[in-house]
């Protein structure tokens, strides 16, 4: 089987009269970012082993406008909703996964109100389900035994409650997850969220991110698990600055359910 | 006539300055409205909950276990020892001397027993508040923004509860006394007094004449500090015990990281996409608004004022921020406070019937670098024990700076120009958002 019918957009499913049960949103930063693009093949590659119907928007996907509503400019914001919400209703999509908790939180508490309206999930809450249904089997695996400390993306955890999923995925590699000082409830920012990623920060004493790599280095990790691209990038600079880069990794789930198993 | 003096000065001291609270409370209700409609009257049932869970239950003050407990001592002492307060009040108007307990019997000895306990226990509390505050130094608590007035207030109030609880036990070490010596109808045998009792030895040597003394200066005093107290509310940070509850009540339901969608701009993005709108066609109903987002008080809505008059300064929501806890100038305590401090000054003038000033919230209170600096993490939101929402005022903040003056920082510019041209907030182009699909091996 060749990509192109393994993964197939929208588009090439209405031409042959196909609907998938599964719209996987990739995102800005899994379309294009070089570290992130890995995050997308990976949970590709799971939705292919569990061999779930679903397929990409490709380039008629665009950003959800989430960056734009959070610096403040509600119209670009609209705009972007109300083009992407003609594009999904277009497709009768139901059901949507990301691994973006950004659009994530915006498909799923912000379109609604303009007319979209799906069930949307975050790809831990996906890989959860898919692991319970027994679509995907890990059972330790490559991370067994290993020290692992998973960062909360605040627009996952506290904008929207969910903290239990991804740690029930990670549980699955039978590895040893240690908390960090703040998390959950009281997660610290990467320092990534609301439009940071985009600009430099403001005067200030240290980095975010680098207090939020102090907490998690102090868990004396061989492993930092992620659910946010964003939050990959901030957590990878924060650890190459500590010059870490060698013995600690900075994975997102998806990636180390995939290669836990080498699925 | 003479006989009733006494009553008759209580009853001018009542009513003036419970009316002068009133008078407060109405000035604070008119200032809430000067904000814009929020619909906040949804969901009742749940709204109900999230008050007795919140504010009545104190859920998310116990989250911090020390100061959760000695917080809920100081309010349930608080609550308990106002019913005394109601007997206060009766006796001052009618003359009588615990006038319930003729009625109460021994239930009366329960609540009395009860009430000192309580009394007691908040002055421990209390103490050890400002322990915490003024030789542990807490570091929420010396931030700058906590500087003068704030500091104060906080202060001012430790001291305010120290000497009523003094005088309450006072006032009834002094009635006890005077029930086992005086053998007088007026001081009846009544209550029980396991704390007061201990003080008996203040008296000691002392004549029935000048023990009365005792008690009526401190039964006087106690309640004229109460209705003195009752009236500091309104220019301190301990409004927060009215308005905690109302401030739950009408907090946000929907999930923290929902931003409202303006409504404004809808209809005009509607219009835009629409390709059979008339450009130049006039809106059946304009609900354009003068302009978008805030530049000051009045423009944000009346829930965001509201929860500028509940902020307590307690500043567990800038010790949670990563913006301030490393080093930048943003403080969502600050962010409420400046919301209050200029809510005051539109306020003042109006009391006054005069001009508003030209000041606005944006600039002269908040300044762009803090507005700047939020990560919209929500960490401030959660940490807030009665669910203020500052990131909602940083936002419509950011709003007004992007949608009204363009003022956002040139990378952010860059951002969206690149999310308006090309689908991405970088420079990519949108045909290649699938490349990765030919880079994939399965």
């Amino acid at each position: 089987m060749d990509n192109m019918t393994n993964i197939a957009t929208m588009a090439e499913l209405a031409a042959q009269g196909k609907q998938p049960e599964v719209l996987f949103w990739v995102g800005c930063a899994g379309s294009f970012d070089d570290r992130a693009k890995k995050i997308t093949k990976a949970f590709v590659k799971l939705l292919i082993k569990a061999e779930v119907s679903f397929a990409v928007l490709g380039p008629e996907e665009s950003c959800t406008g989430d960056p734009a509503k959070r610096a403040g400019n509600e119209f670009l914001f609209q705009m972007q909703a109300m083009t992407n919400i003609e594009v999904l209703n277009g497709y009768e999509v139901k059901k949507i996964v990301t691994a973006c908790p950004h659009c994530f939180n915006t498909l799923k508490n912000e379109y609604p109100g303009l007319g979209g309206k799906y069930e949307v999930v975050h790809h831990t809450q996906f890989l959860k389900q898919l692991l319970d249904e027994g679509k995907l089997k890990v059972e330790g695996g490559r991370f067994s035994g290993k020290r692992i400390t998973f960062h909360d993306p605040c627009y996952l955890g506290r904008a929207n409650n969910e903290y239990e999923a991804p740690r029930a995925v990670l549980a699955k590699l039978e590895s040893e997850l240690i908390e960090m000082k703040s998390c959950k409830a009281k997660g610290l920012c990467c320092g990534a969220g609301g439009t940071q990623m985009f600009k430099d920060a403001e005067a200030g004493k240290k980095e975010i991110n680098i207090e939020r790599t102090e907490q998690a280095l102090d868990t004396q990790p061989d492993i930092i698990a992620v659910g946010c691209p964003f939050c990959n990038t901030m957590m990878t600079d924060g650890v190459k600055n500590k010059e870490k880069e060698s013995s600690i990794a900075v994975m997102d789930i998806a990636e180390l359910i995939q290669q836990a198993e080498d699925l | 006539m003479g006989a009733y003096v006494s009553n008759i000065f209580f009853g001018v001291l009542f009513f003036s300055l419970v009316g002068l609270f009133m008078r407060n409370i109405r000035r604070i209700i008119r200032n809430i409205k000067l904000g814009n409609a929020a619909n906040r009257y949804d969901q009742p049932k749940k709204r109900w909950l999230h008050m007795a869970r919140i504010a009545l239950g104190q859920s998310k003050m116990v989250r911090k276990p020390l100061s959760g407990l000695l917080h809920v001592i100081v309010y349930v002492g608080f609550v308990v020892i106002n019913i005394e307060l109601l007997e206060i009040v009766i006796d001052g108007f009618l003359g009588t001397h615990r006038v319930f307990a003729p009625f109460l019997g021994g239930f009366y000895d329960v609540l009395i027993a009860t009430f000192e306990v309580f009394a007691a226990l908040v002055l421990l509390s209390v103490v050890l508040f400002w322990i915490r505050r003024n030789v542990v130094r807490i570091k929420r608590f010396w931030s700058a923004e906590m500087k003068g007035w704030p500091k104060w207030d906080a202060d001012i109030i430790l001291y305010a509860e120290v000497v009523l609880m003094g005088l309450f036990l006072t006032m009834n070490a002094s009635d006890y006394w005077l029930q086992l010596n005086a053998q007088d109808p007026h001081y009846l045998t009544a209550g029980s007094f396991p704390v007061s009792q201990w003080l008996l030895p203040l008296f000691d040597g002392m004549g029935v004449a000048q023990v009365v003394g005792i008690e009526r200066t401190t039964w006087w005093l106690h309640i004229t500090g109460i209705l003195l107290f009752l009236n500091y509310l309104h220019y301190s940070k301990h409004l927060h015990i009215i308005l905690a509850f109302p401030n739950t009540w009408f907090a946000k339901l929907t999930p923290q990281g929902q931003l409202t969608n303006m409504q404004a701009v809808t209809d005009q993005v509607k219009l835009m996409l629409d390709p059979n709108a008339d450009p130049y066609a006039t809106p059946a109903t304009d609900t354009t608004p003068s302009f978008f987002g805030a530049a000051d008080v009045t423009d944000l809505n009346w829930v965001q004022l509201m929860n500028a008059y509940s902020c307590t300064e307690c500043g567990r929501c800038t010790a949670e921020c990563p913006a301030s806890q490393t080093g930048k100038k943003l403080s969502p305590r600050k962010i409420m406070m400046d919301t209050r401090d200029r809510l005051t000054e539109v306020g003042a003038a109006l009391n006054k019937g005069e001009q508003v000033n030209a000041n606005t919230l944006l600039d002269n209170y908040i300044s762009r670098e803090e507005l700047w600096a939020c990560t919209s993490c929500n960490a401030c939101v959660e940490a807030c024990p009665i669910a203020i929402d500052p990131l909602s005022i940083i936002t419509d903040m950011r709003r007004y700076l992007v949608m009204e003056q363009s003022a956002a920082p040139t990378e952010l510019n860059n951002m969206m120009s690149n999310v308006e041209n090309n689908g991405a907030p970088w420079p990519f182009n949108q045909q290649d958002r699938i490349a990765w699909r030919e880079e994939i091996n399965i």
